[in-house]
């Protein structure tokens, strides 16, 4: 691999020279065959891996809040995966599951795990104490304080790790596409061995303009969530 | 240079017609500032917060920049001299204290004579003496900020000023962060300090009370950055200028202003203390014989320097001394 | 398990030169992000300004797909060690800039006071107070984006660079699953050996008064 060796395989556009990296005429003419769909696929594989990576999160932020050692273990254990190459990683499971969707969200959720787990829990912990000490006071059960009081508290943290676990699933994802040809990650494959680049350049800047986008849309949501974080002067 | 510090002499500071203006605010922050503090001598600048007080003193090191007027510094302009310069010449400590967390206490001392190129053996003995000063022990010098209790970095933060042996000092609020009882032990230590050392110091502080123990002179700023009374503690106590520096100064004014002589300058040594009278020390305020007079029921007490009896005072007297001091 | 392990003894010869080129790649990224970053970032921390920018500059360049930038890259100038090397630059670079920024800014206001007050210059309060402070959370940046470059160092295979672990890690058919798995392993490995020399330098680097203050901020 490496140098490329096929010449436009790839090639529908009338009038693309293999030479010019940007022509508007191959996009249109493939947007609805290609690119709209891996685009709408690219999508799905994020907001799965993200909304169970966030469900699990959560439930085991609130599960370690008291249990000092689940903490630690899972804190050592979502280090290390930062440390795998990720194709690596997804390549382990195809013994398991296959070439399949599954595969690809089994990696990118363990990767959404890491950021959220630990956004979820220093939420949990950093809430003020006075706010704890006030609840305490009025009487509040230990598992109110935590459902009524600090979740709620810990959104911010919450949103700002989901801010970084979409676009990092987003990036993930991509190479995602070598082991089961889904999302845009598929044309930027098949179009990186050819000496064709509108391709790789379309499907390129749609994964940026995507993850631009998704970071703009948490930002928005996480402002609509925390209501009280916005009247503070 | 020689190699030992030599005392430089103080200088006064004096403001001639200063304003200052923040862009986009429709009040001055400083109007038309003129007074002298001489040489020697503690300006205490009190008022509310947006009086001015602060900006008041910033202006003398050029932390803040002001357009109309003139300030000097023993008869030379600050804008005379280079910024850097100016500076370096003048002891600055402020509430946070600002120690630099990654030196050393000596290290955090040395910082402006490492800068002006001292011999360490010249550093090394100015920050023993300094230390000695501040009476800290020796030993706090291979100390860190994070190893001193507040008491103790606010005092490395008076030692780092007065490093080069600066003829002017500015102190903002120095004291503002410390419990009341740390703030009155390191208050008559500066005190003491200051009859020591030569210097003409502004002190921004917030608390009438702290500005009558610590100024040798008043600066009452008003709302506006205008200077509504300047004058000695006294004066001020005793005439204060219009009903707002009668309200800042407190309703209690009579009872500061007992604050402000020793009972040795009232004692009458003639007369005889009655045989239940308690004793007060010469030493002590006017105000602690009156308040030991009534805690007694007595009346008189009698004064006392070390075991001699100087001789007694009464409520008459303590109340004359007050009024005759008016004039 | 034991196709694995005895990957290790029969390709000995090429993952040593593979681990060589991946080191090589992987510091060589860090290196020049630092170069750009830490000066960056230290400037515009010690003005207090462009917090915006930075921040979102910094947000924005994280949220750069790392394929697509090689992908980009192999189209503006084509296959090759630039290539990669510019991908992985955009992926350390935010990271060692924001926590320069962040911890320059985040210096004691009171301490810069009084070095100002004292008639210390820019440059000095810069040099000898802010960047001193700055040391641990400058290194922890650092120390993040080596773990993150080493692991992403991998795709140069897809930009055209020969050399790297990437050569084994992305050829399954060539070296199979447990051959993947070998190489990605040194990979951690690397990783982590990096991380934990960048954490020696570190506790060198970061002054005594500043590791006290840390572990015990009570007394301020």
């Amino acid at each position: 691999m490496g140098e490329p060796t096929q010449v436009i395989p790839v090639f529908s556009g009338p009038q693309c020279a293999p030479s010019n990296p940007f022509c508007w005429d191959w996009i249109t003419a493939n947007w609805s065959s290609i690119l709209g769909p891996s685009l709408v696929q690219h999508i799905y594989i994020t907001l799965i891996a993200v909304v169970v990576g966030l469900v699990i999160s959560v439930a085991a932020a609130l599960f370690a809040f008291s249990r000092n050692w689940f903490a630690g273990g899972f804190l050592a254990f979502s280090t290390f995966l930062y440390t795998i190459p990720s194709l690596a990683f997804f390549l382990m499971f195809v013994p398991i599951t296959g070439l399949s969707l599954t595969t690809i969200e089994i990696g990118l959720t363990s990767y959404t795990l890491l950021l959220l787990f630990r956004n979820t829990l220093t939420g949990l912990r950093t809430v003020p104490r006075s706010a704890v000490e006030a609840a305490e006071g009025m009487g509040l059960t230990p598992q109110q304080i935590l459902f009524r009081i600090r979740l709620p508290l810990a959104l911010p943290s919450i949103m700002a790790g989901v801010r970084i676990a979409a676009v990092t699933v987003i990036s993930l994802a991509t190479i995602a596409a070598s082991v089961a040809p889904l999302g845009l990650g598929k044309p930027i494959f098949d179009a990186i061995h050819t000496l064709f680049d509108t391709e790789l350049v379309a499907a390129a800047l749609l994964t940026i303009a995507l993850a631009l986008v998704t970071d703009v849309i948490v930002v928005g949501l996480q402002y609509l969530v925390t209501p009280w974080t916005r009247v503070r002067r | 240079m020689s190699e030992t510090t030599t005392e430089r002499p103080a200088a006064d500071i004096v403001f001639d017609h200063v304003t200052k203006r923040y862009p986009g605010q429709e009040t001055p922050a400083l109007d038309d500032l003129s007074m002298t503090v001489p040489a020697g001598e503690t300006c205490c600048l009190v008022g509310p917060s947006g009086g001015g007080k602060t900006t008041a003193m910033k202006l003398v090191n050029r932390l803040i920049d002001f357009e109309s007027g003139d300030i000097t510094i023993g008869g030379n302009s600050i804008r005379a001299v280079d910024v850097t310069t100016l500076r370096r010449d003048i002891g600055y400590v402020i509430q946070q204290v600002g120690l630099f967390p990654h030196m050393t206490i000596a290290g955090n001392i040395a910082v402006i004579p490492g800068l002006l190129g001292w011999s360490k053996d010249r550093i090394r003995k100015r920050t023993d003496e300094l230390l000695d000063l501040v009476r800290l022990d020796r030993s706090f010098g291979t100390r860190y900020p994070a190893q001193l209790s507040g008491g103790q970095q606010q005092r490395v933060g008076l030692a780092r000023a007065l490093a080069v042996d600066p003829p002017v000092m500015l102190m903002d609020e120095p004291f503002g962060a410390l419990d009341p009882i740390t703030r009155t032990e390191i208050q008559d230590e500066f005190l003491n300090l200051e009859s020591e050392i030569s210097k003409t110091v502004i002190f921004v502080t917030h608390d009438i009370d702290e500005a009558i123990k610590m100024g040798d002179k008043i600066a009452v700023l008003r709302q506006g950055g205008v200077l509504a009374q300047y004058g000695t503690a006294d004066e001020l106590l005793a005439h204060p200028a219009d009903d707002y520096v009668a309200d800042f100064v407190g309703a209690d004014r009579g009872l500061k202003r007992l604050s402000l002589r020793r009972m040795r300058e009232v004692v009458n040594g003639s007369a005889a203390a009655p045989d239940d009278a308690p004793a007060v020390d010469a030493d002590a305020s006017l105000r602690i014989g009156l308040s030991t007079l009534f805690a007694s029921g007595a009346s008189a007490v009698r004064v006392t320097d070390g075991g001699r009896v100087l001789g007694a005072v009464t409520l008459d007297q303590l109340q004359s001394a007050v009024t005759r001091s008016t004039s | 398990m034991t196709g694995y392990l005895s990957f290790f003894s029969d390709q000995a010869a090429l993952l040593v030169r593979l681990t060589v080129g991946h080191i090589l790649l992987s510091v060589v990224a860090v290196v020049i992000s630092i170069v750009i970053a830490v000066p960056l970032g230290a400037w515009i921390g010690h003005l207090h300004r462009g917090s915006f920018l930075v921040v979102n500059a910094g947000n924005v360049l994280r949220s750069l797909p790392t394929l697509a930038i090689v992908a980009i890259v192999i189209a503006l100038f084509g296959f090759g060690y630039v290539n990669i090397t510019v991908a992985l630059v955009i992926l350390a670079f935010p990271l060692v800039l924001t926590n320069t920024f962040t911890a320059v800014e985040g210096v004691d206001p009171g301490t810069v006071e009084a070095a100002r007050g004292m008639g210390m210059t820019g440059w000095q309060i810069l040099t000898r107070v802010e960047l001193p402070s700055s040391i641990p959370l400058m290194m922890s940046g650092i120390r993040t984006s080596w773990v993150y470059v080493v692991a992403t160092a991998y795709l140069a295979t897809f930009a055209g660079a020969t050399g790297t672990l990437g050569d084994v890690i992305a050829n399954i058919s060539g070296y199979g699953l447990t051959g993947v798995l070998a190489a990605a392993t040194v990979s951690i490995v690397l990783a982590f050996l990096g991380d934990a020399l960048l954490g020696l330098v570190e506790r060198g680097l970061t002054p005594t008064g500043l590791a006290l203050a840390q572990r015990a901020p009570a007394t301020t």
